[in-house]
């Protein structure tokens, strides 16, 4: 049935390949950890009982929870260079590089998303717990970082993952901005050695084990973590 | 040592504290009671700020609790208060829930919070919990731990939301135990409470609460004779008939 295919095409640019994915498992988790960040940030704002804190919040949420992933890239790397042109004045200046910029749009967008998530598990620790925490004389930070949170976190682990899982496979989107993550690197080799079938064959079969080894992990963990209280 | 003055609180149009009025002396142990929804679990969270409230003032020690210069978080830790879902942390150890406070809030030493939780734990009789979680205890254990937990910030004064509500009748006891010990040695307790038992043994007075109001206010023995007013007369001759 393979016969006229040539799978040694992946062995012989396995190197090229693996660089690309080492790319892609960066951006994942280095916008993960920064969408976190942000999104608890912003969860905390949401939360807020203050207009100045929350409005904010909830137009950057719904603003980018309405935009498609795919324009936040394009904007960023297409208008950041634009910006700091503008802003420096040096009609040379460059952007920040590609995987920079790749990097603050999935912080962003994926900070939205992330936002909802930490937003529901902060309402999920229970009222009475804020109140003993206030009633022990801890201050609001100490009862986010000491009691809330930290409970708060262990509930969403899995969601926070299965949410990481989603991230890395959208991480392939950056080929259309010429990136070089697994996808690009697939697709590149592709196209110069005409072996279009091998190639996003051999990709698929590799972010189909990666993701489904990842979301059985997830769900081991779920297994661990629903047990207590 | 709290003195509640005229004070009513609003969810929306619904009103449910209506210019409520009492004192708590030094060493006093004043029970709350009254029917579901009178208002009694809501206005002792307002007694150390966990719940606002719109009209009236309430001073703790001589300090008012919603005024604007009052730093909350400091005086709500020199009052105790045991709730009735005992919320300990549920990610800490017993001993950790002890000391949190201690070290984050009155700034002690790692190992002095240690020694006065043991101390305290062992006056509750758990030491031998001290290092398992939450979870894993009884609700008569939790509920011992959290007053131990609030024990440890050397409290002026107690305030107990229903305490014994959640637990199974076989436990109730081991926590009444501990807040009649706490009552004989003189602390200051304000506690929401349908343990009449608890009340006729260490209270000072009870007040009876409907609707939002302060319907009864009277020393224990005069409540427990003859109640003033018909609504506690019928709420007394229920809970007390079996």
């Amino acid at each position: 049935m393979f016969t006229g295919f040539d799978f040694d095409v992946i062995a012989r640019s396995l190197p090229y390949l693996s660089q690309g994915m080492l790319f892609s498992l960066g951006l994942t988790v280095l916008s993960m950890i920064g969408g976190i960040v942000l999104g608890t940030v912003l969860a905390l704002m949401r939360l807020a009982p203050f207009r100045v804190l929350h409005l904010p919040a909830s137009g950057y949420v719904n603003l980018l929870r309405s935009t498609p992933l795919i324009l936040v890239i394009f904007w960023f790397y297409f208008l950041v260079p634009l910006a700091m042109k503008r802003l420096s004045g040096d009609a040379y200046a460059t952007g920040i590089g590609p995987f920079y910029s790749a990097l603050i749009a999935f912080t962003l967008f994926e900070a939205a998303y992330y936002c909802e998530i930490i937003r529901a598990g902060i309402q999920s620790v229970p009222r009475g717990q804020v109140h003993a925490a206030f009633a022990l004389g801890l201050t609001y930070g100490q009862a986010m970082r000491r009691v809330i949170l930290p409970q708060a976190f262990r509930n969403m682990v899995p969601i926070l993952l299965t949410q990481g899982i989603i991230l890395f496979q959208d991480t392939s989107l950056v080929y259309v901005v010429g990136l070089t993550d697994f996808m690009g690197a697939a697709s590149k080799i592709a196209q110069r050695d005409g072996r279009l079938v091998e190639m996003y064959l051999f990709a698929a079969l590799i972010y189909f084990i990666l993701c489904f080894l990842a979301s059985y992990v997830v769900k081991r963990l779920q297994l661990r973590y629903s047990v207590g209280r | 040592m709290i003195a509640i003055k005229n004070v009513s609180k609003w969810y929306g149009e619904f009103k449910v504290l209506a210019g409520c009025t009492t004192q708590i002396e030094k060493g006093e142990v004043v029970v709350v009671c009254g029917p579901s929804g009178s208002g009694k679990s809501t206005l002792i969270k307002c007694v150390n700020g966990l719940e606002p409230f719109q009209e009236g003032e309430i001073l703790v020690d001589g300090i008012s609790v919603g005024g604007r210069k009052t730093d909350l978080p400091k005086l709500r830790s020199r009052v105790g208060m045991v709730f009735q879902h005992f919320e300990l942390f549920p990610h800490m150890k017993v001993l950790e829930n002890l000391t949190l406070a201690q070290v984050k809030v009155l700034g002690r030493t790692p190992e002095a919070a240690i020694e006065k939780g043991l101390r305290l734990l062992e006056r509750v009789d758990l030491s031998a919990h001290k290092d398992k979680f939450p979870g894993n205890l009884s609700g008569g254990q939790q509920q011992r731990v959290a007053i131990a937990r609030a024990l440890c910030m050397d409290p002026i004064a107690m305030l107990f939301d229903e305490p014994t509500s959640a637990l199974d009748p076989e436990m109730i006891n081991e926590v009444l135990d501990v807040m009649v010990e706490l009552a004989q040695e003189g602390m200051t307790m304000m506690v929401v409470t349908h343990e009449m038992g608890f009340a006729r043994k260490v209270a000072h007075r009870v007040i009876f609460m409907d609707s939002g109001r302060i319907v009864e206010d009277a020393p224990k023995e005069e409540f427990f004779g003859t109640p003033r007013s018909e609504r506690a007369q019928l709420f007394l001759s229920k809970i007390l008939q079996h």
